[in-house]
C-alpha cells in the first residue's frame, strides 16, 4: 500500500476508534490513538495475513501485548475484513466477543491479552517454533512503555536473545505516558535503547506516528541476523486530536458527544490538508 | 491382601515415558526452568537436545513460551516444581494457557510436600485450589507408576490445557495389569461397603493400606483413586457415597479447595450425605520435616486413616441407635 493511502487510513481508523469508544461508553482512547499508525503499517504494508483464511500456517503472527488498546486492533482487523465492521458496534455489550481486551474468539486475534507483560513470552514461543520448523513467517508484538516495568518482559527478552530470534519483532509504543503520568516519573525506563541493546536486541528508533518512517524501518527486518528486532516507536499518546494528545487523563477517558464531534471535525480537517498536500505535490 | 510392591517415583516414570514418546514425535517439546534435574529430564536433554527448550529460572516466561509453542502446534510439556509453576506462573497459566485455550501440558513436579524439610516455600498446597478456580484447565494427579504412564500417554492427545501433578517418592503399585486409565474416570483400588477412602496422588497408596488394616478389623472399605480433579468423576463418587456410611477423603494439599472440598460440594448439593472427614494439610504454619513426617503429623498414615474411618463409621452407628 502506498504512503498517501496509508495516511488516509490512519485518519479513517482514528475516526472509527473514537466513534466506537464513544458508542461503547468505554475504551482506551489515548493508547489506541498512539498505536494506530503502527497497526496500520503492520497490517497494510508489512505483515502477511489472510483475512479469509486467518489460520493459514504461513501467516505472520501479531500479538497485541498492550491489550487495553483493543479498539485500534479491532478497527484495523475489521478494515482488513477479518470480521464485518458492524461487529464494532457490539463492543462491550453483553454476550459480545468484542470485549475490552482481545480474545481468540475474534477472528485475527492470535492470543488473549490484557494483563500487561504477557505478550512477549508467547511471541518468543511462537518464534522458537517457527525457527525449529524452518518456517519463514515472523512474529510481531506491540508493548506499551509503561508495560516495560513488568519483570516478565525482561525474562522473555533474555530468551529472545538467547534463541537468536531474528524472526521476532518487538515494538514499543513509546508515548512516555502511563496511567499515573510520565513513565520517567512513575518508574524511569531510560536509557531504553541502551537497555534493550544490552539485552541483545538489534534496536531501531523511529517516529511511530509517521507511516512512511515506519514502512522504511520495518523494511529493514531483520536488522541484524541472529538478533531479535526491537523498534522504539516514538509516539504521541492520543495522536491526531489536539485536546487528547499527550494527556495522561485520556488514558481511558471516553469522549462526550461534544468532544467526539470536535475530534471528528479535527480529523476531517486533517484529511482535507492531506488531500491538498498531494494535490499540490 | 498382599503387601504392595514398590515401584519408581512417578516423576521418573513421567520422564521415561516422555522420552519414549518424544523419540517418535519430533513435535514433542519439553520446556524447563533450570528444572531438568528435579524433573529427571537430564537424559532427555542429552538424547533429544533439539526437543528441550530451557528458559532459565523464569517461571512466568516458562508458561508464556510454552503457550506460544503450543499455539504453533507443538506438543508442549512445561515442567517445573509445582510450588513455583502454579504461583509464580499463575497469571500466565490463567491467561496465556487456560483463557487463550493453548493446549499446554503443565507438569508440576515435587508437588505437595514432596520437598518436605525444605519448607513452605517449596510446598504446593494451593495448586489444586487455584487451578480449580480457573476455567479450562484439566487437572490430573496420578497415584502410581501405572497411572502416571497412562496419564502422560493420554496427555499428548489431550485437546485442552492440562495440569499434571507429580511427586518424587517411589510409589507402590496399586493396579492389576490391564487396568483401564481414562482421564476423568476414577479407578477403584479396593471394593467395600462400610466406608470409602477417596484419595489422589501419593496418598492413594496410604488409603489402600488403611483399607487393608480395616479389613483385618472386619470393616470393608472402598478405595478410589480420584486421579482427575477436573473433569471430576461425579458418577463414581455419588455411586460410592450412596453405598457406604462414611467417607474419608485424603490428599497432599490444603484441606481448603482440593479433593475433599470438591467431594463435599458434590455430595451436599446432591443430597447424598454419609458422614465425611476431609484429611489433608490444615490451615496452619505447616509442620516441618520430611514428607513422611509431615504426613504422620497430620494423620496421613495407614493406621491413622484406618482409625479416622473406624471412628467416623462408629459415630454413624451410635447416631443410628
Ligand atoms: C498486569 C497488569 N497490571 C495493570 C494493568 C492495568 N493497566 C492497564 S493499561 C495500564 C497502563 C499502561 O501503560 P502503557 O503500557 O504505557 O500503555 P499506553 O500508554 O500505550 O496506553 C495499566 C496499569 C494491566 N492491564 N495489567
Ligand atoms: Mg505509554
Amino acid at each position: 500500500m502506498q504512503i498517501p493511502e496509508l495516511e488516509r487510513k490512519s485518519i479513517e481508523y482514528r475516526k472509527t476508534i473514537l466513534s466506537s469508544i464513544a458508542q461503547a461508553g468505554a475504551g482506551h482512547t489515548g493508547g489506541s490513538l498512539s498505536c494506530t499508525d503502527i497497526l496500520n503499517v503492520l497490517y497494510n504494508a508489512v505483515m502477511r495475513v489472510d483475512p479469509h483464511n486467518p489460520n493459514r500456517s504461513e501467516r505472520d503472527r501479531y500479538i497485541h501485548s498492550k491489550g487495553h488498546s483493543v479498539e485500534a486492533l479491532y478497527t484495523v482487523l475489521a478494515d482488513k475484513g477479518f470480521f464485518p465492521a458492524e461487529k464494532l458496534a457490539t463492543m462491550g455489550r453483553g454476550g459480545s466477543h468484542w470485549v475490552g481486551h482481545p480474545t481468540r474468539k475474534v477472528a485475527g486475534v492470535e492470543q488473549n491479552t490484557g494483563a500487561l507483560g504477557h505478550g512477549l513470552s508467547v511471541a518468543v514461543g511462537m518464534a522458537i517454533a517457527a525457527k525449529q520448523d524452518g518456517l519463514a513467517h515472523r512474529v510481531f508484538t506491540l508493548m506499551g512503555d509503561g508495560e516495560l516495568t513488568e519483570g516478565s518482559i525482561w525474562e522473555a527478552s533474555m530468551s529472545a536473545a538467547f534463541y537468536k530470534l531474528d524472526n521476532l519483532i518487538v515494538i514499543i509504543d513509546r508515548n512516555t505516558l502511563q496511567i499515573t503520568g510520565r513513565t520517567e516519573n512513575v518508574m524511569a525506563l531510560e536509557p531504553l535503547a541502551e537497555r534493550f541493546s544490552a539485552f541483545g536486541y538489534a534496536v531501531r528508533t523511529v517516529d511511530g506516528n509517521d507511516v512512511a518512517a515506519l514502512v522504511d524501518t520495518f523494511a529493514q527486518i531483520p536488522f541484524e541476523p541472529g538478533k531479535p528486532n526491537l523498534v522504539i516507536a516514538r509516539t504521541t499518546k492520543g495522536k491526531g486530536v489536539s485536546f487528547i494528545e499527550d494527556a495522561a487523563d485520556w488514558h481511558h477517558h471516553v469522549p462526550t458527544a461534544a468532544e467526539l464531534t470536535t475530534a471528528l471535525a479535527e480529523l476531517d480537517q486533517a484529511e482535507q490538508r492531506r488531500q491538498e498536500r498531494y494535490a499540490t505535490a | 491382601m498382599q503387601p504392595l510392591e514398590v515401584g519408581k517415583p512417578n516423576q521418573q516414570i513421567f520422564s521415561d515415558t516422555l522420552l519414549k514418546l518424544a523419540e517418535s514425535d519430533r513435535n514433542l517439546l519439553v520446556v524447563t526452568s533450570d528444572s531438568r534435574g528435579s524433573g529427571r529430564l537430564v537424559a532427555f536433554g542429552k538424547q533429544l537436545p533439539a526437543q528441550i527448550v530451557e528458559v532459565g529460572i523464569a517461571e512466568q516466561n516458562l508458561v508464556g513460551v510454552a503457550a506460544g509453542l503450543a499455539a504453533a502446534g507443538k506438543h508442549v510439556f512445561a515442567v517445573s516444581p509445582a510450588c513455583f509453576l502454579t504461583a509464580r506462573g499463575l497469571e500466565q497459566i490463567k491467561n496465556d494457557v487456560a483463557y487463550s485455550d493453548q493446549p499446554v501440558r503443565l507438569v508440576g513436579i515435587s508437588a505437595g510436600v514432596s520437598y518436605g524439610a525444605l519448607g513452605t516455600t517449596h510446598h504446593s498446597l494451593h495448586d489444586l485450589a487455584v487451578l480449580q478456580a480457573i476455567n479450562n484447565i484439566d487437572i490430573v494427579v496420578p497415584a502410581d507408576n501405572f497411572e502416571t504412564q497412562a496419564a502422560v500417554e493420554a496427555a499428548i492427545m489431550h485437546p485442552r490445557p492440562l495440569y499434571l501433578r507429580l511427586g518424587k517418592k517411589a510409589m507402590h503399585h496399586l493396579h492389576a495389569p490391564g487396568a483401564d486409565f481414562v482421564i476423568g474416570k476414577a479407578l477403584r483400588i479396593r471394593r467395600g461397603d462400610d466406608v470409602a477412602l477417596l484419595a489422589n496422588g501419593e496418598t492413594v497408596e496410604i488409603a489402600a493400606q488403611a483399607a487393608d488394616l480395616l479389613a483385618a478389623r472386619g470393616i470393608s472399605a472402598d478405595v478410589l483413586s480420584i486421579h482427575t480433579l477436573r473433569p471430576f468423576d461425579e458418577a463414581a463418587v455419588l455411586e460410592t457415597a450412596r453405598r457406604v456410611k462414611a467417607i474419608v477423603t485424603v490428599e497432599e494439599h490444603s484441606v481448603h479447595g482440593g479433593l475433599g472440598s470438591r467431594v463435599a460440594t458434590l455430595l451436599m448439593q446432591a443430597g447424598v450425605t454419609p458422614a465425611l472427614r476431609i484429611v489433608g494439610i490444615p490451615d496452619e504454619y505447616t509442620y516441618t520435616g520430611s514428607q513422611q513426617e509431615i504426613f504422620a503429623h497430620y494423620g496421613i498414615t495407614p493406621a491413622d486413616l484406618a482409625q479416622t474411618a473406624e471412628l467416623l463409621l462408629h459415630a454413624t452407628r451410635v447416631e443410628a441407635i
